[in-house]
């Protein structure tokens, strides 16, 4: 089913000005997406994983161009998309269109499901009247709603079944792609399998490409034919998502592989933790280099001083990339390394990111989905 | 004896819609040193139990008992309730601003913490104790850092400086209402380690509550499912993962996306959770059962031994002896019972 390319983006950088606080002016910039490049092919799941504010969302946001990027190239089924003003944005819009984490925030409260589901409609000038109202409750049987709902209010409705209005209005214009950011990390374990199989069967049936970014590498897993892993605007291994988590190579991929509590005793008795010291590091002032060199067990001198290429290494397939000098090798024991890099390298001091920076969203939402 | 045993808890709270029920008669007990787990989905209880027992549920309607250390809390002076909060049980939560005071400095805190309950310790001897604290719970240079606001502190750290504030006394009882949902992969690790090594070396016990399966099998040695405001299967924590009687047990690990699957249909449990003011008649859990059968509609279930261990209970009228249950699994799942 998958098959061409349908999104490729070119080493996509992202700044946003640091909010001057006071009267200290500032020339800073919180360096949210840094020189990544993705392509998705028509009808997969491209996952991205990563901790809080290593610059998923914002990575989404360039793809979609609801964001406008500092530099690189966003092309949509072969078309530069990267320049393009707001006006002849509208089509890619129409194509590509996005689903949020927050099933209450992304809602407008007093409006009425059949309406909200309809904007993308109106936003567009489609379908108007009984053709619209047709179209929508269509929309809702599809996604698994009572159609005879059409008139309740987003308040009437559980977390699980909200995220479905976040379905249905994605879907109201036949999108060839989706952006699903965070689509069930506010919902329980049983209602969050529900929209997972939702969304899969969905991608059958209409032949969807996904982009599913989540911090839960399990769901990840789960949805993903290849995954991302990012960490302070960085891709740091990517590739088939059988091989990412069967055979880590970044040394992060694996931390982080071995500090997910899975919902299995014996097996969690059994596994070796590599525990992270530290926080993430600022993205206004990242670390030099590999950015995971502060933090990481196997960190050298050169760590800090070369930036390691995104590339594949001997014995895996070509699509299967990790930006590492020191890369894992099979069976190695991550818990047994010690870093030999210099003691005062090794040290981030957590700095507070302005106020403003990590504001933004949820106004967003409701705007940005046509 | 066990520290901590709650008995027969109901908690109900009159509003403009009717009356919630929240807790409907909930037992549980922590033994020193020991960690309990509570899970259950949003909703079920697990904060309004716990918090009832410290006394900080408002206009709520009790009934119940929770003898702690051989007293009932529940019949307790408000002054001397708020004596054990702090000195004898610390408590965790998801917001660590919720504890964390925005406009004082994280060590002054601490210290007037550790004041209030000890008036004979100078400021000096409980600053130097808060430094320590910091230490302990992994803050990087905690003699400098004990004089940051909270809001110089990263998520990590907040999550961290809190545990240090609840451990500040060495409370018998550390009470964690989901410390670790609103946390990274590898934050999450290190504060749930913070808390693992505390336990060790001061014998605390804790009360894990969480929605989350993984953190429950990392953490727990006994453990509590909740649903609508009830317990419907208890046991040692292996039993709940390999061995359990509950649907609504099953149901929770079946719909998790397991490690190693390959994009497999996921089993969601159908359905949403009941109203608690409109609560389903007989088993609240039966309109979303695959074992639904008319008994369930009518009775509700208590909770019974299972294979005449004690220490093994669930609430359901499925069998709870001989090959009844695991037969029932295989008519409803097919051949995916046998795991
Ligand atoms: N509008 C903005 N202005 C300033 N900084 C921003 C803005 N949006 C995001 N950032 C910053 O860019 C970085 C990346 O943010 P992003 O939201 O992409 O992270 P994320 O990986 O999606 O995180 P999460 O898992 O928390 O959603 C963060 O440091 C964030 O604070
Ligand atoms: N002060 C209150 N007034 C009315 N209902 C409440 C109050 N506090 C909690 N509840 C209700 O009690 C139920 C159980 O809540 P809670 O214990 O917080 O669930 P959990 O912690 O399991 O997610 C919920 O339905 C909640 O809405
Ligand atoms: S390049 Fe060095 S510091 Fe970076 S991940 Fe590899 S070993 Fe660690
Ligand atoms: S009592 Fe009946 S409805 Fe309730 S869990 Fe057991 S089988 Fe299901
Ligand atoms: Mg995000
Ligand atoms: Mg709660």
């Amino acid at each position: 089913m998958s098959g061409d390319v349908i999104i490729r983006a070119t080493d996509v950088v992202k700044h946003f000005p640091v909010q001057s606080s006071g009267l200290r002016r500032s020339r800073d910039v919180v360096h949210a997406v840094d020189g990544v490049s993705l392509e998705v092919k028509q009808g997969e799941t491209l996952g991205i994983v990563g901790e809080t504010g290593c610059g998923k969302s914002t990575l989404a946001r360039c793809v979609a161009r609801l964001y406008d990027l500092t530099a690189g190239r966003v092309e949509f089924e072969g078309h530069d998309i990267s320049r393009l003003r707001t006006r002849r944005l509208g089509k890619v819009r129409r194509e590509m269109q996005m689903i949020f984490q927050d099933p209450y925030g992304s809602l407008n409260p007093k409006r009425r499901v059949g309406s909200i589901i309809g904007d993308p409609f109106a936003i567009h000038g489609m379908a108007s009247g009984q053709e619209r109202k047709r179209r929508v409750q269509e929309m809702m049987e599809l996604v698994g709603l009572n159609p005879e709902h059409y008139n309740r209010f987003p308040a009437e409705f559980s977390g699980g079944q909200r995220q479905r209005i976040g379905v249905a209005r994605a879907l109201a214009l036949k999108p060839k792609v989706v952006i699903c950011d965070e689509p069930v990390s506010a919902l329980d374990v049983s209602i969050q399998a529900q929209v997972l199989n939702l969304l899969s069967d969905l991608q059958k049936q209409l032949n969807l490409t996904y982009i599913f970014i989540s911090h839960d590498l399990s769901v990840v897993r789960h949805v993903s034919d290849r995954v991302m892993l990012m960490y302070l605007g960085k891709v740091v291994e990517s590739g088939p998502s059988g091989q990412i988590y069967a055979r880590p190579r970044h040394p992060y991929a694996g931390a982080l592989l071995s500090a997910v509590p899975l919902p299995d005793p014996k097996m969690m008795r059994q596994r070796q933790r590599v525990i992270l010291a530290g926080d993430i590091p600022s993205p206004i002032h990242p670390p030099a280099a590999c950015r995971f060199h502060p933090r990481c067990p196997k960190a050298q001198a050169r760590c800090a001083e070369e930036e390691p290429a995104l590339v594949a290494r001997l014995g895996d397939p070509a699509d299967h990339t990790a930006a590492c000098h020191f890369p894992l090798a099979e069976g190695e024991n991550l818990a047994e390394a010690r870093p030999t890099l210099a003691e005062e390298l090794r040290v981030v001091e957590p700095e507070a990111v302005p106020d403003g920076a990590e504001l933004g969203y949820d106004g967003l939402a409701e705007r940005s989905n046509p | 004896m066990a520290l901590l045993e709650v008995k027969n808890l109901k908690v109900t709270f009159p509003t403009d819609d009717g009356l919630v029920q929240a807790v409907r008669g909930v037992s549980f007990s922590v033994d020193r040193g020991k960690t309990l787990g509570i899970v259950g989905e949003s909703g079920s209880g697990k904060s309004v139990s716990t918090q009832t027992i410290m006394g900080l549920t408002r206009g709520a309607q009790v009934e119940g008992e929770a003898f702690f250390q051989g007293e009932d809390l529940l019949k307790m002076a408000r002054r001397q309730l708020q004596a054990i909060r702090g000195r004898d049980v610390g408590m965790i939560f998801q917001d660590p601003l919720s504890s964390l005071h925005p406009y004082y400095r994280v060590g002054w805190q601490i210290v007037e913490l550790i004041r209030a309950h000890d008036r004979a310790i100078s400021k000096k001897a409980a600053r130097q104790r808060a430094v320590e604290l910091l230490r302990l719970v992994g803050i990087p240079r905690p003699d400098v850092r004990v004089n940051d606001y909270p809001h110089q502190f990263s998520g990590g750290m907040r999550q961290r400086a809190m545990i240090a504030m609840a451990m500040a006394l060495n409370p018998a009882l550390l009470i964690a209402d989901e410390p670790t949902t609103a946390l990274d992969v590898t934050v999450q690790a290190q504060v749930l380690r913070v808390i693992g090594r505390l336990q060790e070396e001061f014998g605390t016990a804790v009360i894990m509550i969480t929605h989350d399966l993984g953190v429950i099998a990392e953490t727990a040695d006994d453990v509590v499912v909740m649903y609508a405001g009830a317990v419907m299967e208890a046991a040692d924590r292996d039993s709940i993962f390999y061995d359990h009687h509950h649907p609504y047990t099953e149901g929770l690990m079946r719909s998790l996306p397991a490690y190693g699957d390959d994009r497999q249909r996921l089993t969601p449990i159908g359905g949403t959770p009941p109203s608690l003011i409109t609560l389903p008649s007989g088993c609240k859990f039966h309109p979303r059962c695959p074992y639904v059968m008319d008994r369930c509609r009518a009775e509700e279930p208590e909770l019974e031994p299972v294979e005449q261990r004690y220490w093994h209970t669930s609430a359901c009228w499925l069998p709870h002896s001989g090959p009844g249950r695991q037969e029932a699994s295989e008519r409803v799942y097919g051949e995916a019972a046998t795991r």
